[in-house]
This record gives C-alpha cells, structure tokens and sequence, in this order.
C-alpha cells in the first residue's frame, strides 16, 4: 500500500501536519562539507549561530541517518559519483541544500575540474547563494527548507513535477507553491 | 622584499654557490636566489651536488609549458624547449635559495626523478605528470594524482582548452 | 543499490515540455547517466595492493608509501613485517567522505586488527583547475582565485600572489601597506590555529574546544569583515598593497580581540594542555624526526616540532617581520603534543606581534601610487578624465607586468607557502603555481601513522592540520 496511495481529506490533515511538524524539527544534516563553505557551516554549528535551536546540531557521518544533505563546496569531477553515492544511500525523505555558488551553478570556477552546479547529479531543494554563503545565509536557506516541508506533499518526491495523487496536468503546472517566505504569519 | 643576511655573507656564499659544477650555465644573480640551467643529462647530478653543498630540502618542483610564451631569456648554451622542470631548493643552515630549470622537449618528455635524492619530491613529480605529461624516470609511483585515474590528457599543458561551459551572456571570450 | 527507476527522474531537474505526459522524457539517456554517476569509484592504481601481489621490493617502498630515507638511514627490512599474510591484515577505505578527514581525503589504509601500517593517501577530490583559471584572470583577479585555496587561511595566499606579483612589477610599497598586510597575516593566523585547536578538540573528542575555538575565531572574522568587507576569501591583500584603509576605531577592536584571545588560550590550557586524557592521545603519537621531515620537504608547525628551528618570518623575513620582536616555537619530540603546543603558543606569539604591530602602525598609503597599478579613487573618477581611463583600464585589462618569473615563499600557517609566478609581459600570468604546504606535508602522513592505532590516526591527520583546497588546488 505504502504512502503513495495516502488521501487527502478531513481526517489526515492533522496527522498530516503533525508528521511535517516532526519532519522539519529535526533535520539531521550529513556531513558533506568539501571546501570553504564548509567552514561557514561549522560555523552555523558553532555557538554563535546555533543550529542548535532548530534541532540540527547533529551532523550525522553515516547518510544512513541523515535526513538533509548541505552539500557545502565545490564538486570536482572525481569527487561527483561519490556525492551520488552519498545521497543514494540516504534514506527517504531527504533533501538538498546546494551551499554557495559552487555547489549551485558552478560559481566562479567554469572549467575543465568543477560539476557545474551539483543540480546535475541530484535534486536540488534550496540554493543558498554566496561565496562563501555568511552563516545568516544558510539559516536562511534552512528555514526556506523548512517551510518547504512545512508546506509540501507529505509524499513530495524531490525532482518530480506532478504530485503523487493528482490528476496529471501535463507535467508543467507547478503543484502547490512551496511557501518561500519565512515570516510567514502561522 | 628584505632578507637577513651581510652582505659579505651573503656574496661568500653565494661564490660558493657557483662553485657547484661551475660549468653549468647560470643566469646572473638575483637578489639571493640562483638560477641553474643544467642539461637534462646532468639534471641529478647538480641536484645531487647542491644537496652535497648544503640544500637540506627541496621546496618545490613544477613544470612550466613555455609553448604560447613569446621568448624568456636563457645563459647562451642552453636550448629552450617547450617544457621547463623548475626545482626551488631550500638550504636551512645557509639561509639560501636556489633554483633549477631543466629544458625537457617535447617530443620525449623524460627527465630523471628526484625521488632518489629528495623523498618530498615524489607528490609532486606526480602532478607534474598529472598536469603536463612530464615523465620521470625512475618515480616509484608515477600515476595520476589530481585528476581522475582514467582522465585523458594533461590540463596545464597550454593546448588544453579551459573547459569552460558557455554561460549565458558570457560567450566572449577573455577577461571576466 | 539504486532502487527504482524514479532514481532517474532525479537527476532532471527541469520538467521536459516536449510532450503530454513528458515525466519520462530521455529516460535511457538518464539511466545511462545515472549508472555512470553511481558506477563505482575504482582508482585503478591507486589501490592498495594485497600483500601477496606486491614483492619485497615494492612492500620496503611502500613503507611509509614510497619513503626513500637519505643515504645511511635505510629501513631495516626486517622492521616491515613482510613475511605477514594476507589473511592476517585488512584493507580499509577511509573517506573521502568522513567526518574527521579534514576535508575530502581519502586514505587506503591497511590494518592489521587496530594497528596502522600502510597507508596510502589519495587526493584529487578537490582540483578545482585553480592554476589554470589563474592563467586566465588578470593579476587584478588573480586575489580572487588564490584566495579560495588554503580557505582557513585566505589572507595568506592573497599576500603571496600579491609579494609575486610585485616581485616581477618591481615596484616598492609604502609602509603603511606593509604594516597593515602584516597585521592581518597575523590575526589570519590566530583565526586559523583557534580553527585548527577547535577541530583538533573534536577530533579527539573535546566538543567544547570546538565551542571555544569557533567563538574566539567569531571575534576575528568579525573585525575581518570589518575591514574587507567578507568573512572569509576576502579578495583584500592585492597586488600592490591592501584594498582599503583600515577603518576608524581599528585599534579598539584589535585590542578586545587581543585580551580576550589572550587570556583564553590559559582556559584552553585548563581544558586540554593539562587534561592526563588529553596528554595520553597525544603524547608519542606520530612521531617525527627531523631527518625524515627535512627528506619529506615538510614545513610549519611540523618540521618545527621535530626540532628544527625553521620559520620563514624569522629566518628569511619578507614584509617587515624582522621589526618585530617574537619568538619561534619549536618542539623536541615530533609528536602531536608538541604540534598541539607550538600552534597553541603560535596564538600567543601571534598576539603579541599584533599587539607591536597596532602600537607602531605607520600612517600613509595603503597602497603603491603608481597609477598603472593602481586603481584611483572612486571619488576621482568624477573630476578627472585621466583617472576613469586608468580605472577603466585596470579592471578590464589589467595592468602588464615585465616578463620574468619568481619564487616567494612566505610562513603560512600550515608551513611554507611558495608562488612561483611566471609572467609573459602581458596582464595575465603565465603560469601560476601555488606550493602549497598541505600538499607537501601530506606526504609524511604515512610515516607518522605506521605502527599507531586507527585511533591515532585520527588524531595524527588532524594534527597534520591539511587543508584540501590548497592540496588539490
């Protein structure tokens, strides 16, 4: 049966939001910090921009049991199948943050070396633009992130246009906007 | 930039210096760094002899590819190839540079390893085959080190393109 | 392991719009890319080879993974335990993805139970083509591109690109420029040993140190942001002197920064220097002798805890380091303790030049007035044709330098950080090579972990203090 076949009506929609509730306090990020940006995100872990207090302290090693993965650098060529590998081994639901310019589009290095933008080996759900990013930045691009699951298909598969349970729409109309504004008044 | 060092001391010294294999070309003294020029025949025995003279440690070794530069100058006697080795020794108890630059051609580009001489040495003889294609002989390990293991060609060789991606907007080339 | 064909949906990120229904547009194509993303990482001759298929020959090399000690320090065959078998050791594969590998690194290591013995590094993860982009900006825009290679530590390589480039100018700064490279070079260097002390203590399980260490280096970054503008890859150290003027009110901010930096490093010493736990991990671990490190061409904080007293500011001074008073901190037994002391009285050191620099700071220019180097004002681009032109020409051309070619090496934190710069006459160089220190000093990485447990292994890379941006470049 599985979640792919959950209805939407009346009755779910608390259980609905509570799942998201629970989902969005506790995104454990997996470490895959590779160059200077992964210095502003120990610094976001650090004490004076705490992440802490969104519950996401805990970088976990193993993908395993991660849920969020900040790809946080630039992505060589050698180093694409192993972020691929990394995010396979993730289990479901998981999300992207491309961190900084490299990860994004490539940045400032448009050469022989560098993935150009780290969306061309798996879905991206938040870009945080920046070189580095300042750690005011990347909590900025967590919020984002969390508002998206916060407003999202429970069952949203990250890169698919059409939401699971509703009628085909030819593939491009977007699906519920995900709220991007953090001030969002609840 | 200053450096430590009398002048006598550092004039002494450098006479010293010169008396290494002497009849390898040098360009004039800079500052306090000398440039040797030595044949790649004999491109281990001066290393050898510096490090005999006093040079504990060797600093750097890269390799330059003078294919697109409009003419450098040499000592006469030597003949300017397209690649250059370029080995920078450091001696800690003279308080002295010097350099080595080796013309290696292009159509047979092996030169010896200092590997030998200078353990420090084999990481970056590695990259200066990974990036030019230089090949030393005599390396124990002598494969790619930067770039992926099955990657073709030599990316700093100046007949390597960039690789850049056209970005919208950016087509022309040059300056960014 | 990849499950189920909707894995390739995500690698296409854009929704296809060539037909109804296009969900599954070039799915082949996606297969086939998303089976070449996931084939596995095989480095071919990279790998470790079993003990069986390596003969003796290659097993003595292969100590410390090619280490050839001089003439009369040969290793003792018998010291390699060659005659063990396959069955008895295990090859791992640690990284690149890990949480204490200091980046991407990757190391084969080969253990027999908890006990180290070969190890072979394997970077590469990182290349990002820095030497070649720097062939293709201007010296201008050379800052940019070197700054982001030794990222703890930008400042650094903008002031070796730039003493290079003035080098092959010939062109002599004012003091003030001096002075002001000088300080942040140093503060530079704080921040990046309470960096390193910060992720030295969480590698050995000290989470506060890494608290402390990234709230002092907070305080720094600060005032760095203060004065150019960005916390880090500051593009601020240009060829030619600084980018701006230290702003008002600098002395103030130095000074909080040196008291307090100051007196925490005596917490710091509370909390490890005298902790019996700490002692024990890091005392007679990787332990390095001042002959294999000057073979290894190892520098910094390295080479000087084996013994030898080698430090560029003192030894061949470049700026105005030998106005200065400081001293040199060496160690005596080349283990991790002494690496952990000398960084840690580094910070001191440090301090206390910053403190020298703030009182005898001279005034003047901050940077060169040679108008061919240097961009003018902005508010003179409004009065005067002459100088839109030479701003106009600055930053789209840039300026020529003579041909020539330079080596400069100055004392970064991690050792000596070399540029050897080759120019063509024209404004971009010719070829730009960076010695990084990480680079180099990662080579004594197998010498340091043979014969120690996986567990000091650890701690033996972070004592190593490599940074991957400036190894693989």
């Amino acid at each position: 049966m599985g979640l792919e076949d959950l209805q939407h009506n009346f009755l779910t929609g608390k259980m609905e939001d509570l799942v998201k509730w629970a989902r969005r306090n506790s995104v454990w990020p997996a470490t895959f910090g590779l160059a200077c940006c992964a210095i502003e995100m120990m610094s976001v872990g650090a004490a004076d921009f705490d992440i802490s207090r969104l519950g996401m302290e805990v970088f976990r090693a193993s993908p395993r049991q991660a849920d969020l993965m900040i790809v946080a650098g630039r992505v060589s060529q050698k180093m694409a199948p192993v972020l691929r590998q990394v995010y396979d081994q993730m289990m479901e639901p998981k999300w992207v943050i491309s961190m900084g310019v490299c990860a994004s589009t490539g940045g400032m290095f448009n050469n022989y070396a560098i993935v150009q933008g780290v969306d061309q080996i798996v879905p991206v759900d938040v870009y945080a633009p920046g070189c580095p990013p300042s750690p005011e930045t990347l909590l900025h691009a967590i919020l984002t992130l969390h508002e998206k699951i916060r407003t999202g298909e429970i069952t949203h598969r990250a890169g698919s246009t059409v939401p699971a349970g509703e009628q085909a729409t030819g593939g491009w109309v977007p699906t519920v906007p995900d709220a991007v504004r953090v001030a969002t008044p609840r | 930039m200053s450096n430590a060092g009398s002048e006598t001391g550092a004039g002494a010294q450098a006479g010293a210096l010169l008396a290494v294999l002497p009849e390898v070309p040098r360009l004039p003294d800079r500052s306090v760094v000398q440039l040797a020029f030595p044949h790649r025949e004999r491109y281990a025995e001066m290393v050898q002899a510096f490090r005999d003279a006093g040079f504990e440690t060797c600093a750097d070794l890269c390799a330059v590819d003078y294919l697109t530069h409009p003419g450098r100058s040499l000592p006469d006697g030597v003949k300017a190839e397209r690649f250059e080795v370029v080995v920078n020794l450091l001696s800690l108890s003279m308080r002295q540079r010097v350099r080595i630059r080796v013309q290696v051609p292009e159509g047979d580009p092996v030169v010896s390893s200092l590997v030998d001489i200078y353990s420090g040495t084999e990481a970056m003889e590695r990259e200066a085959f990974d990036m030019m294609g230089i090949i030393f002989e005599g390396h124990p390990d002598l494969t790619r080190i930067l770039m992926p293991e099955d990657w073709e060609g030599h990316p700093l060789r100046k007949d390597y393109g960039v690789g850049r991606v056209p970005v919208q907007f950016k087509e022309a080339p040059g300056p960014r | 392991m990849s499950e189920h064909d909707e894995d390739t949906e995500a690698t296409d990120t854009e929704p296809d719009t060539e037909a109804e229904g296009a969900r599954t547009v070039g799915t082949s194509r996606h297969l086939a890319e998303a089976a070449a993303l996931n084939a596995e990482t095989s480095e071919g001759a990279q790998e470790l080879m079993d003990r069986s298929s390596t003969g003796a020959g290659e097993l003595r090399r292969e100590v410390g993974a090619v280490l050839r000690l001089p003439e009369g320090n040969f290793v003792n065959p018998d010291d390699i335990d060659i005659e063990r078998r396959d069955d008895d050791t295990m090859i791992i594969n640690m990284g690149p993805q890990h949480p204490s590998t200091h980046g991407v690194l990757r190391l084969m290591l080969e253990l027999d139970g908890e006990t180290v013995l070969r190890t072979k590094p394997i970077i590469g993860y990182l290349h990002t083509g820095m030497e070649k982009t720097g062939e293709e900006l201007t010296y201008v825009q050379g800052a940019t591109n070197v700054t982001r290679m030794d990222y703890l530590s930008p400042l650094t390589n903008e002031l070796v690109f730039s003493l290079a480039t003035e080098a092959l100018l010939g062109v002599e700064l004012p003091p003030r420029a001096v002075w002001i490279r000088m300080l942040m070079a140093e503060l530079q260097r704080v921040s990046s040993h309470l960096m390193w002390m910060a992720t030295n203590g969480m590698d050995l399980g000290s989470t506060s140190m890494m608290i402390y260490g990234f709230r002092e280096r907070e305080m720094v970054l600060s005032f760095f942001e203060k004065t150019t503008g960005l916390r880090m890859n500051h593009n601020y150290i240009r060829p030619g002197g600084v980018a701006a003027d230290l702003p008002d009110g600098w002395q103030d901010d130095v000074d909080v920064i040196c008291d307090t930096v100051m007196a925490r490093t005596f917490e710091y010493d509370e909390l490890l220097t005298g902790q019996p736990i700490f002692r024990e991990r890091t005392e007679a671990v990787g332990n390095l002798t001042a002959e294999e490190a000057l073979a290894l061409s190892v520098t910094g904080p390295i080479l000087r805890s084996t013994g030898v007293p080698w430090d560029l500011r003192r030894t061949m001074p470049y700026l105005d380091y030998d106005k200065l008073d400081f001293d040199v901190i060496v160690g005596t037994y080349g283990d991790n303790f002494d690496r952990y002391s000398i960084r840690l009285n580094e910070i001191r050191e440090s301090i206390k030049m910053i403190r020298q620099i703030a009182d005898r700071m001279p005034v003047g220019d901050y940077r060169v007035q040679d108008r061919k180097v240097t961009p003018p004002p902005r508010a003179r681009i409004d009065e005067s044709m002459e100088a839109l032109i030479h701003h106009f020409k600055i930053f789209t051309e840039g300026f020529r330098v003579p041909e020539g070619e330079v080596y400069v090496a100055i004392e970064s934190p991690r050792g000596e950080l070399g540029c050897y710069m080759v120019s063509d006459g024209t404004s971009k160089p010719y070829r730009m090579h960076i010695r990084g220190p990480s680079f180099v000093n990662l080579q004594a990485l197998p010498v340091l972990l043979r014969g120690g447990l996986m567990a000091d292994a650890v701690a033996i890379i972070s004592s190593v203090d490599p940074v991957m941006g400036e190894v693989d470049r």
